[in-house]
């Protein structure tokens, strides 16, 4: 009992302690851009490249006198000062901190001042975003701004690598920007918090040069492309899955609506969206931190390459861009990657074609709507009460003495199917349940012929299974309460219910509802 | 090479990604050997293909997964020898001799 009072005590110390961290955060991350703002002001022909105190760092770490010269000038006389004429085009320590690639034909001391020109918004700061931004401002973007509604949840530390295990619950947003921050001090960080609507799309956009979607649904992904269309940037579009990911590098060139010759838009690929029932989520289908992270690296990598191609200054000779292409990961496939070549702009895009019914007065009007559009699932509704059982009295069958009888409570009185697929089922499960998952449920046709002496001629070894035992009811469990409720009608379309004499229900729910109700160390994935 | 094969059949490959190998037994990768007329008696086509993999080839019952009103349903790539099939003429686009067919399903996770 003292021991639980110390655990509690120290409990509630952490999480006060962490909101005051988080607060503090979220106050230096305020005072920085203020000095910065100011830096930027009082510096005007200098870029805005630094969310940093230049001064502190280069106390410690020691500096080029005339930057810091330069510095203590920029700060002392505000605006009056003429500023002292620079002696090579980047910083000091641009040249050192970016020496690696800055000796690259690819990159250079062209690609390098535009790289400190050039803004990119990441939109998502999770398995995609954080590994873009981390190259992003590596390689010195001089601007990265960043979207994201969420805070950091401990599920999402295998994978999304600027978070980590001090910052669950801060918000994704400043979370990476204390991690991009130390990483370069000199890049502008700028942080958006919620998520992207269509409403804010326009304004959110605009200021930079190149958008990242680094989102996780159909809708934003729509949204997305057809801001980036109407406001002309050039997009990087990526996605990952279990061990699959996708790549396009879209509206590039980023020519106006109805120019054939602009890059093709996430419509033209993708005229409609898929059926909400086909799209599986990271939280349900898995995914595995490098594949979502090779992404991410490979997205950073166009958006280099975007930012520091040579703009075709030639007439005659317009350097034509790399032809629209997919690029598709695949971990456990050999090759990994393939390149599929993708179509030109569609003639009827309703995003980028001339007949473009995607408008900018549509968009901040609200009348678009995304999430409509893509479609809903909505929860399961499938069952009626008396086809369903609650946590707590299904506790009751399973752990409860009779109090008339005096009977042990027996597992055995009943039938428990979990039908989580195999491996979730493996991780943790309830004693006694049978697992048969739920694809196997699924891929198992009921056109089963049931009256008298007409035996099906091969039927489903866990069908069979679950047909002996006629006498004990069966409870289907799962990990939400979704899959058990479709599992039910299934089995009663099986004939598994004896027409009505056999109880089959489903635990509403389900093992979520029971770790918050019954079984508090029943472990959450 | 064409001497030792089947004159009334085509060979092809047919692969599966970003989830779609999942309605088809977890497959990848499938070698398919197709008549070289189909019921009409015409060159077989995309659409062709597709009926034939739903009807004879999926055993998954969520034929919905992967059809919709008779052709691949939204958010399905084809992709014909490594190119977006619209490229090619769509379904009616006709199957030739070790014609490499991708079926790719959209990812949407980040
Ligand atoms: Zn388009």
């Amino acid at each position: 009992m003292a021991y639980e009072t110390v655990i509690r005590t120290l409990r509630q110390k952490i999480t006060s302690c962490e909101s005051q961290l988080q607060d503090l955060r979220r106050h230096l991350a305020e005072a920085e851009y203020q000095n910065q703002r100011q830096r930027a002001l009082s510096h005007p022909e200098r870029n805005v490249h630094s969310s940093a105190d230049p001064l502190a760092h280069d106390f410690t770490h020691g500096m080029h006198d005339d930057f810091t010269s330069e510095i203590f000038a920029a700060l002392s006389h505000s605006e009056e000062a003429a500023p002292p004429k620079r002696r090579w085009p980047l910083e000091t320590t641009e040249y050192k901190r970016y020496g690696r690639q800055l000796i690259m034909p690819e990159i250079g001391l062209q690609g390098q001042l535009r790289l400190k020109k050039a803004s990119v918004l990441i939109v998502g700061v999770g398995g995609l975003g954080c590994p873009a931004a981390a190259y992003l401002v590596g390689a010195g973007v001089g601007t990265v701004g960043l979207v994201d509604g969420d805070t950091v949840e401990e599920s999402n530390l295998h994978r999304q690598i600027l978070h980590s295990t001090a910052k669950v619950n801060m918000t994704k947003v400043d979370s990476a920007i204390v991690s991009l921050h130390s990483l370069n001090p000199h890049v502008n960080l700028v942080p958006h918090y919620g998520r992207l609507t269509p409403e804010t799309a326009i304004s959110t956009l605009q200021h930079y040069d190149l958008v990242l979607d680094c989102t996780d649904t159909p809708a934003s992904r729509y949204l997305i492309s057809d801001t980036c269309v109407l406001l002309g940037k050039p997009l990087v579009s990526a996605s990952a899955l279990r061990t699959d990911g996708q790549l396009m590098v879209l509206n590039n060139p980023p020519l106006p609506p109805g120019n054939a010759a602009g890059g093709p838009c996430y419509r033209c690929v993708f005229p409609k969206p898929p059926p909400p029932e086909s799209v599986v989520s990271c939280g349900d289908g898995g995914i595995l931190g490098p594949v979502v992270g090779t992404m991410g690296v490979l997205q950073a990598l166009e958006a280099l390459k975007v930012l520091t191609k040579e703009p075709s200054t030639s007439v005659t000779r317009s350097a034509s861009p790399d032809p629209p292409s997919l690029l598709i990961f695949s971990a456990y496939s050999s090759p990994m990657f393939r390149t599929i070549r993708l179509r030109t702009r569609k003639p009827k895009c309703a995003a980028c074609s001339a007949h473009a019914t995607v408008t900018a007065e549509a968009l901040n009007s609200g009348s678009l709507d995304y999430v409509q559009f893509c479609g809903t699932i909505n929860p399961v509704d499938a069952l009626g009460p008396n086809e369903r059982i609650s946590v707590d009295n299904y506790a009751k069958i399973r752990l409860d003495v009779n109090p008339f009888t005096g009977l042990e409570p027996s597992k055995d009185s009943h039938i428990l199917v979990d039908v989580r697929e195999k491996v979730q089922f493996d991780l943790c499960s309830l004693e006694g349940s049978v697992n048969v998952p739920f694809s196997t449920v699924s891929s198992t046709s009921s056109k089963v012929k049931n009256g008298p002496g007409t035996e099906p001629i091969t039927e489903a070894g866990w069908v069979a299974e679950l047909r002996q035992h006629v006498d004990k009811p069966i409870f289907v469990v799962c990990r939400m309460g979704n899959d058990s409720q479709v599992t039910v009608k299934k089995l009663k379309e099986l004939g598994l219910d004896n027409g009505g004499q056999r109880w089959i229900g489903d635990i509403r729910g389900g093992l979520r509802a029971w770790r918050n109700n019954v079984d508090k160390d029943f472990p959450e994935y | 090479m064409s001497q030792a094969k089947d004159e009334d059949t085509v060979s092809i490959t047919v692969e599966f990604s970003g989830g779609l190998e999942m309605l088809f037994a977890n497959e990848r990768k499938l070698s398919l050997t197709i008549p070289v007329k189909d019921e009409n008696g015409e060159r077989p086509n995309i659409a062709f293909l597709v009926r034939h993999l739903c009807d004879t080839i999926m055993k998954d019952p969520r034929k919905e997964l992967f059809v919709l009103d008779d052709t691949v349903r939204p958010g399905i790539l084809v992709l014909i020898n490594d190119a977006d099939w619209e490229l090619e003429g769509e379904d009616k686009y006709e199957i030739e001799e070790g014609d490499n067919i991708l079926f790719v399903s959209t990812l949407h996770g980040g």
